[in-house]
């Protein structure tokens, strides 16, 4: 009845290569950019903020840039922890020897140095492909998690290990370290997230996103068609570390505080993964849904016995977690294959046409 | 120049002058070798015959040593409990291809390795809540398995070769005798080989596709309960075997991952080179290069052989 695109008319090319040709879509998205950027500051508390929000952000980010690399270009990708860690590390080398300079130019950076080391562990993708690539990011996970051990001077020789993260301020007030305010660090990384997803989007809309698509649709057609492999497999590699290693530094800066290099283990690349295909793959607004799904999903199961006052053992909890979403996990790819942004689709589609069926 | 030295004449130097350290190296790496051949095997049984990347294969092996020990606990004799785990391995793989291979027919390949790993969450959560999530003893002595070791001088010092490690290699050898047997001679096997081959002409001379991924994930059911069985012998029954169960990637990629026999040399080439390389390398390095030597050989051996050892030719065309 009101998503309905009758009488909006195309009267130039511009507004027919429009990333949202729908006006109820144009709407629909400054809605939400208002209730992120105004609404949430206003209502939200330090347990939104902290344990939902800023990590649901950064996993999207994390996911974002993984699907630009398996869903868009095609290339499976087993070493997103690792990628992550890099950018984290990079920014705490960077924000140690270089104090003065702005942290958020610094978290932005870190990505430089990730996209640097994906783009050399990307290499092997010109020869192999599938899983056989996928068992190829593994060497760079397991290599770098070895290096984030093993190299004290990653970590400024810290004595327990870890990262720790230093006070910034960001015109006088602190954002990272921990006297920052979990509403500052939530604007911080929502601004980030926000502005490298329009990034995104532009990229995959434009002349580098189909490339990557006639890629990761036939890569052999696609060099016969006249584009460079190498390149553009190396570019996509490169990319996709940038958003995962700005992904890495913000959870480490902007959400943990401080962390260990398990935290970057290969647990987070499954993790990322599944985010990127539950929400679907070779979509920007499934990494979101995805994000969400997976991260929200295990929250959510551990508080529901709480409120209906069940007693149940918490390791028990733990256990029934895993049960749970392993057959959730089953269960979505059964009912949707093409993950949760097809149904989103198919929702608008429903709207579209409503009150008839088709 | 030092660093050329330390790479490349000192450790050949120390395998020179002490041979006794060298051998019980090669034996170490032999060692584990055969147990990442023994999960890589699990791994191609399924990926030949349904093009299933299974990344369960690992927690199938801890669910089933689990199983067995869990038994065991609960008052059932050991061999009783060894032919019950038999019948829960064949349930799972009945109930693996019913709930959801059989949904997933015909999805692409990310979405079934996907839905596998939904399985591995399934299997580590059931696992928890039925046995506990605590390390248990494997019954080696109840299963009649060897033990204590093997010590004999000789090469200027002494070599102590565990004797369980020996008997995991012969019932290694055993199996996969077994199954060359069974995938060449009987009527089943050539059906297996028939939809390793092709899936679509398989069914088109009558073969149930449905069955031979029941037999499939079952026969891989049994090589993981071996494994467990042998790996809980030498160390524990616990979750963090399945972290361990990754290095059987390698083993793939090395062998190919269509071949049996490729599963096996892999296994021995990856479980060989990590132990030798950490022990005469590693310490240039820092030690503990062990968790990630092996994807360093294979994507080494990848650059140059993109289908592994034995795998068969990729053949692209458009």
């Amino acid at each position: 009845m009101l998503y309905r695109e009758v009488g909006q008319y195309k009267t130039n090319y511009a507004a027919d290569m429009a990333v949202f040709p729908i006006l109820q879509d144009r709407i629909g998205i400054a809605v939400i950019l208002l209730v992120a950027f105004v609404v949430i500051p206003l209502i939200g508390h330090d347990f939104l903020l902290n344990t939902v929000l800023i990590p649901f952000l950064i996993f999207s980010l994390a996911a974002i840039g993984l699907n630009l690399l398996t869903g868009y270009a095609g290339l499976l990708s087993l070493g997103t922890g690792a990628f992550m860690g890099v950018g984290a590390y990079a920014c705490l080398k960077l924000t140690t020897i270089f104090p003065h300079v702005n942290i958020v130019i610094w978290i932005l950076a870190s990505g430089l140095f990730s996209a640097a080391v994906g783009a050399l562990f990307g290499l092997p993708s010109l020869r192999i492909k599938g899983f056989y690539l996928a068992v190829a990011t593994l060497a760079a996970q397991f290599f770098l998690e070895w290096c984030f051990i093993r190299v004290p001077w990653l970590f400024n020789y810290s004595v327990s290990g870890a990262i720790e993260v230093p006070l910034r301020k960001l015109a006088g007030v602190p954002i990272t370290g921990p006297t920052a305010t979990s509403l500052t660090r939530y604007l911080v990384v929502l601004s980030i997230v926000v502005m490298m997803t329009w990034f995104a989007s532009n990229l995959v809309h434009g002349r580098i996103g189909r490339m990557w698509m006639s890629v990761r649709d036939m890569d052999l057609a696609a060099e016969l068609v006249g584009i460079r492999l190498l390149r553009t497999k190396l570019l996509a590699f490169a990319v996709s570390s940038f958003y995962c290693g700005v992904a890495g530094a913000m959870m480490v800066f902007l959400w943990y505080g401080g962390a260990e290099a398990d935290v970057f283990a290969i647990d987070q690349s499954f993790l990322v993964l599944f985010m990127v295909i539950i929400g679907g793959l070779g979509t920007l607004i499934g990494s979101f849904f995805g994000a969400a799904l997976i991260y929200i999903l295990p929250i959510a199961l551990r508080a529901i016995p709480q409120a209906f006052g069940l007693p149940i053992r918490p390791a028990a909890a733990e256990q029934l977690t895993f049960v749970i979403v392993g057959v959730l996990i089953i269960v979505f790819l059964i009912l949707e294959p093409n993950g949760l942004a097809r149904l989103w689709q198919i929702g608008k589609q429903k709207l579209r046409v409503w009150p008839f069926p088709y | 120049m030092d660093l050329l030295y330390k790479i490349f004449i000192d450790p050949f130097v120390q395998m020179g002058t002490a041979p006794d350290l060298l051998v019980q190296t090669l034996w170490d790496g032999l060692v584990s070798g055969v147990l990442y051949s023994l999960i890589a095997l699990g791994f191609v049984l399924i990926f030949k015959a349904s093009g299933v990347f299974n990344f369960a294969q690992g927690i199938m092996v801890v669910f089933a040593a689990l199983t067995l020990v869990g038994l065991h606990q609960h008052g059932v004799p050991a061999f009783l409990a060894l032919g019950l785990t038999v019948v829960v391995m064949f349930l799972l793989a009945l109930g693996v291809e019913r709930l959801i291979l059989r949904p997933l027919v015909n999805q692409s390949d990310i979405i079934l390795f996907m839905a596998t790993f939904g399985l591995t969450y399934l299997l580590i959560g059931l696992g928890q809540l039925v046995f506990g999530g605590d390390p248990k003893v494997m019954i080696a002595e109840e299963l009649y398995l060897p033990r204590g070791a093997i010590e004999f001088k000789g090469l200027g010092g002494f070599v102590s070769l565990q004797k369980i490690d020996i008997a995991a290699a012969i019932i290694a050898s055993i199996m996969v005798a077994v199954l060359a047997v069974f995938f060449q001679r009987t009527r089943i096997g050539r059906a297996l080989r028939a939809v390793a081959d092709s899936h679509q002409a398989a069914l088109s001379v009558g073969i149930s596709l449905e069955q031979i991924w029941v037999i499939v994930w079952f026969t891989a059911g049994v090589v993981a309960l071996t494994t467990g069985i042998m790996w809980g012998a030498r160390s524990e029954v616990s979750f963090s075997l399945q972290i361990i169960a990754l290095k059987a990637l390698p083993v793939l990629i090395l062998g190919g991952f269509t071949s049996i026999p490729g599963a096996i040399i892999g296994g021995l080439i990856i479980g060989i080179g990590e132990k030798l390389g950490e022990f005469y390398w590693g310490p240039l390095l820092g030690g503990g290069i062990e968790s990630w030597l092996a994807y360093v050989i294979a994507l080494g051996f990848l650059v140059v052989r993109p289908q592994g050892l034995f795998g068969e030719k990729i053949i692209e065309r458009i």
